[in-house]
């Protein structure tokens, strides 16, 4: 599944959008914790997280993360929602919890296979 | 390519809006330079882990990285507090993160580890009062584990 699909299943509301929405999911991954998410996040990942300042932006970008589900409706503060644009990641929104939001993904991965 | 690219990094204190910068320098530096994708994410943790840390612990730095065709040397310097006890801020979880900075989502205390892990050899030298220098070596061949 891409992260194009990911965002026409309406599922989620977008943050931003990057222009290369093509990338594969490899699977959801969750943890607040920058270190914890930059050492053990697999490649790929959508990355479901409640922390939204622009340390998640950047752990997301060098762990090659696809794309990033800020959950429990949290927000990127503005300082976050300008480096989004400039760094091209994408960013989704998701009301519920952080495990609802992955088991999302999960499944429409899982569906997908 | 060169013998050798030598990349210079300075690190501003306390600027978390900047934190990463460096690494995604280099990271797409790599990348653009044909280096494999697993090599260039490991360069890629273990260089933010350390920027990161310049950033908390020890009022920013400088970072040298040295890229060959088979060997990427990272090396941070700075002129902060200086680490107590190596061996115990090597260990996992270990962590002297405040509170404000543990709001960020740092202070898992888990960097130092993270580029242990990561790199192929890391020596740390600290000296309470004058500052800390950190040498990671990651090989460019594939490792046999
Ligand atoms: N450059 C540094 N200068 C001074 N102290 C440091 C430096 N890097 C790491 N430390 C110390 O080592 C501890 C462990 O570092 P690390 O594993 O990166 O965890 P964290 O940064 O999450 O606290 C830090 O909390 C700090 O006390
Ligand atoms: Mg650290």
């Amino acid at each position: 599944m891409t992260v194009e699909e990911l965002i026409e299943s309406k599922k989620f509301s977008v943050i931003n959008k990057a222009s290369n929405t093509n990338k594969e999911i490899s699977k959801p991954y969750t943890c607040d914790l920058l270190s914890i998410a930059m050492g053990k996040m697999p490649e790929r990942a959508a990355w479901v997280t409640v922390m939204g300042n622009i340390n998640t932006l950047a752990v997301s970008a060098l762990a090659d993360a696809s794309c990033i589900i800020l959950a429990e409706g949290c927000a990127l503060d503005e300082v976050a929602k300008m480096k989004a644009k400039e760094q091209d990641i994408t960013v989704l929104s998701y009301d519920g919890p952080i495990f609802e939001g992955a088991l999302i993904i999960y499944n429409m991965l899982v569906a997908n296979e | 390519m060169n013998d050798q690219i030598v990349l210079h990094y300075e690190i501003p204190s306390d600027d978390f809006t900047r934190a990463g910068e460096a690494s995604s320098n280099v990271k797409k530096k790599l990348k653009k330079m044909g280096f494999d994708p697993e090599i260039v994410r490991r360069v890629a943790i273990t260089m933010y882990e350390g920027e990161i840390n310049m950033i908390i612990h020890a009022n920013g730095g400088y970072i040298d990285v040295i890229i060959t065709l088979d060997k990427i040397e990272i090396i941070f310097n700075d002129s902060g507090p200086g680490i107590e006890n190596i061996e115990l801020a090597m260990s996992a979880g270990f962590s002297t993160a405040p509170d404000n900075i543990r709001s960020l989502g740092f202070g898992a205390g888990m960097g130092l580890p993270n580029m242990k892990n990561y790199s192929d050899e890391i020596n740390v030298e600290s000296k309470i009062g004058k500052g800390t220098k950190v040498y990671a070596k990651i090989l460019v061949t594939k490792r046999i584990d």
